[in-house]
């Protein structure tokens, strides 16, 4: 049993927490909001092709560097830190997690190495309400409805989306360029994570990408992953409301002294720390799982767990961040705000709090 | 950054359980998870002869160095048997302030005479202690301490005062106690470290009797009691420097054992809960998913404290972690009661039942010793946060 971090792991980590202070401050992210897509093609490009962080996670077979959870899950802390505007959530820790977990091997092979290298982006719904059909049309398959909730979907993506079959739900890839497929963006009121409602009219894809002998154990490995990344960005965007805070309270002043000598304010602070450093030992520890031997049952639980964890934290520091600002906390042009918009998003997905306590409360009892 | 435990550390887990599983029988089956917090005064002899049987299987101070009759476990194999200890339910350490409290500071600051006099008789589950730190005006400003200590004519030391909160002095034999040497003096300067023991004519244990119902804390007293001058540790005026020099000695390797009974105390609320039906009350049913959350949260804040690895906040986790564990805990007695509901307002003639409700009670107190709730907040701000020092008096 080890809890520390590899030097590897570090390295990587700080690697990420550099870049991103770089290329995903106050501005960039203002500046990724204002585009269509939602993303700024250049800190994409540098993600994908520089700093190799789509390969993190993907088998060395399919010419990524075949690390694991762990690793995924330090850069994802830094991503909410600095509340990166990317595709990247969806590519990596949504889509490629689902073809590692339950992908045919030719599926795999088709779409993993392109994510490594950072040449596709894959977008993905998680969405538990289907309402997508897919039929059989000689060698391919014909695909009709809407697809909901696909996360960072653009007209170049490969879209991964679950349909029901006659055999089952089975996971599909679409080019979002196909003809018959109408992408609807909607720009949420987080605008740093963008949502498409997808509209299939007779799409003709080859490719089915579920392994069925996967699907029952790949399924849930994949959602309870997605959960722990997820998760651990809901960590490092609240470790970043509670050091934008003390950085605020440390400089300014009221009645004469600065407002962070006040015990009503450090006692908020501490209280914010003691919960933000909860939580990184329930993400780290999920990872550790993840990375382990778990069982996915338990694996499950324990990502639950960070998960429903995070969305209480997170919001819980958001809104402390907005109060502990005073009045210029309420204002858009400082940042707290949009801490706040991305709290409330990812707290309704993937599972919110009390639907996730449910699920480990059907274990327990 | 793994979970999966070495083909070594499993068969030592074995091997503490087979232990415990061939001896926690018998007449020791009735201290299964007896003699915790707040059932300190469960079968005080019987415990203490259960000490003796721990000491004979080579299971006390197992942390502690060889040469002064331990293990020398590393702390993984620590932790192994605390976990392992608890989850047989082994019940409440009455050596625990011996092993884990002073034993380590005369082995880091004690003199070889001391040694030699005191740690076997901690190692054989013979001699137990109590520790006088607190006092009516030297509470979370601990270093407000007023009781007195003199040398008297015959070269030995004469204690004066009292002190207060002082767990298990009743079933104790020494107690180690910090006392003012230079009078006049204020806060952590000109302070003595002394061991006295507490059968003496000087010295008197006033039971504490708790909203809990039980008198685990006493209040004692000191009326020119006497210390052998060959009993202060350190230097006089090096008082404060062991005090805390004492406190950093656990490095919280017996926080998973706690940890263990935590996790009995869940699996009693859902026993409860299945009985009486409040296993299909939604709002229950989201505590107790929160209690199983904030539980495993403890383990790995504990593993992070234990690995003390690169960590990008080294330290905040070991500055948490009390707060964590008290608030969490005082959580879990409240659901306990809501589960238990009119069950829960009759003390309990099934154990299992009253656990329950002495973890509602007792809790209120984890949240005050060893820092208060407040106290824990302030030290949070200032040496995890850096924000400005409370002012002082």
């Amino acid at each position: 049993m080890d809890f520390s971090l590899t030097d590897d792991q570090i390295m990587i980590r700080d690697a990420a927490q550099d870049f991103l202070a770089d290329k995903s401050d106050s501005g960039a992210v203002r500046r990724a909001m204002a585009t269509h897509d939602g993303f700024e093609p250049d800190v994409w490009a540098a993600i994908g092709a520089e700093l190799g962080w789509c390969a993190v996670a993907v088998p060395e077979a399919h010419g990524g560097m075949g690390m694991g959870p762990v690793e995924l899950m330090l850069i994802q802390e830094q991503a909410g830190y600095h509340l990166l505007c990317s595709p990247f959530f969806s590519t990596v820790c949504l889509g490629a997690t689902l073809l590692n977990s339950l992908g045919t091997d030719e599926s795999q092979s088709a779409l993993l190495p392109a994510v490594a290298g950072g040449e596709l982006k894959l977008a993905v719904s998680m969405s538990d309400k289907l309402q997508l059909k897919a039929d059989r049309l000689g060698e391919n398959w014909s695909l009709n409805g809407q697809g909901l909730q696909v996360c960072d979907a653009v007209n170049d993506s490969m879209l991964l989306l679950f349909a029901r079959a006659a055999d089952g739900v089975g996971l599909f890839a679409i080019a979002a360029n196909t003809p018959g497929v109408t992408l609807s963006s909607q720009t949420g009121w987080d605008a740093t994570r963008r949502f498409s409602t997808v509209e299939l009219d007779n799409v003709v894809t080859p490719m089915r990408c579920d392994n069925p002998g996967r699907l029952q154990q790949g399924g849930p490995r994949a959602t309870a992953l997605a959960r722990l990344y997820i998760a651990a960005e809901q960590l490092g965007a609240a470790q970043r409301c509670l050091d934008l805070t003390v950085a605020y309270i440390a400089e300014r002043k009221q009645f004469g002294r600065v407002i962070g000598s006040f015990q009503a304010i450090k006692h908020r602070c501490a209280e914010m720390m003691v919960q933000i450093e909860g939580l990184r030992s329930g993400v780290y520890g999920a990872a550790a799982q993840a990375a382990s031997d778990a069982p996915v049952e338990i694996l499950n639980m324990e990502c639950a767990m960070a998960k429903a964890l995070a969305s209480d934290v997170l919001f819980h520091c958001a809104g402390e961040a907005i109060q502990l600002h005073g009045g210029v906390g309420f204002t858009d042009e400082y940042d707290p705000g949009l801490f706040f918009k991305r709290a409330r998003a990812s707290k309704t997905w993937l599972g919110t709090p009390e639907q996730l306590r449910e699920e480990i409360a059907g274990v327990l009892l | 950054m793994n979970l999966n435990e070495s083909p070594e550390d499993k068969a030592f887990r074995e091997e503490v359980a087979t232990w415990m599983a061939e001896h926690l029988v018998g007449e020791y089956e009735v201290l299964k998870h007896r003699g915790g917090p707040g059932d300190e005064e469960a079968y005080p002899e019987l415990r203490k002869q259960w000490e003796k049987e721990l000491a004979a299987g080579g299971w006390t101070c197992v942390g502690w160095p060889k040469e002064y009759g331990g293990r020398e476990l590393s702390i993984e194999h620590q932790v192994i048997y605390h976990e392992e200890y608890a989850r047989a339910g082994g019940p409440g350490r009455v050596g625990h302030i011996g092993e884990g409290l002073i034993g380590p500071a005369l082995i880091a600051f004690g003199n070889d005479a001391q040694k030699a006099e005191f740690l076997p008789g901690i190692v054989k589950g013979e001699t137990y202690w109590c520790q006088g730190y607190s006092e009516p005006s030297a509470g979370s400003d601990l270093a407000n301490i007023q009781t007195k200590c003199w040398v008297g004519d015959d070269g030995d030391w004469r204690v004066s005062g009292q002190k207060v909160w002082t767990s298990l002095a009743m079933d104790s034999d020494w107690i180690f106690v910090i006392a003012r040497c230079e009078q006049g003096t204020k806060g952590r300067h000109g302070l003595a470290f002394l061991l006295m023991p507490l059968d003496q004519p000087g010295v008197t244990i006033k039971p504490i009797h708790q909203i809990s119902g039980s008198a685990e804390f006493n209040e004692v007293f000191f009326d020119e009691a006497v210390a052998k001058a060959g009993h202060i540790v350190g230097e006089p005026g090096d008082g404060w420097k062991v005090a805390m020099g004492l406190l950093e000695a656990e490095r919280g390797v017996s926080t998973l054992g706690q940890q263990m009974h935590f996790a009995h105390e869940l699996d009693l609320i859902i026993k409860a809960a299945k009985a009486n039906g409040q296993d299909r009350n939604p709002l229950i049913r989201d505590r107790i998913a929160k209690a199983w959350s904030g539980l495993r949260v403890l383990r790995y804040n504990a593993l992070r404290m234990l690995s003390g690895g690169a960590d990008v906040a080294l330290g905040r986790e070991a500055l948490i972690y009390k707060y964590y564990w008290s608030n969490w805990h005082r959580d879990l007695g409240e659901l306990a009661m809501d589960v238990l509901g009119e069950q829960g307002d009759v003390p309990a003639e099934d154990f299992d039942i009253l656990r329950l409700q002495q973890v509602f009670f007792f809790s209120r107190a984890d949240t005050i010793y060893a820092g208060t709730n407040e106290i824990q907040l302030n030290i949070m701000a200032e040496r995890g946060l850096g924000l400005p020092r409370e002012p002082r008096g």
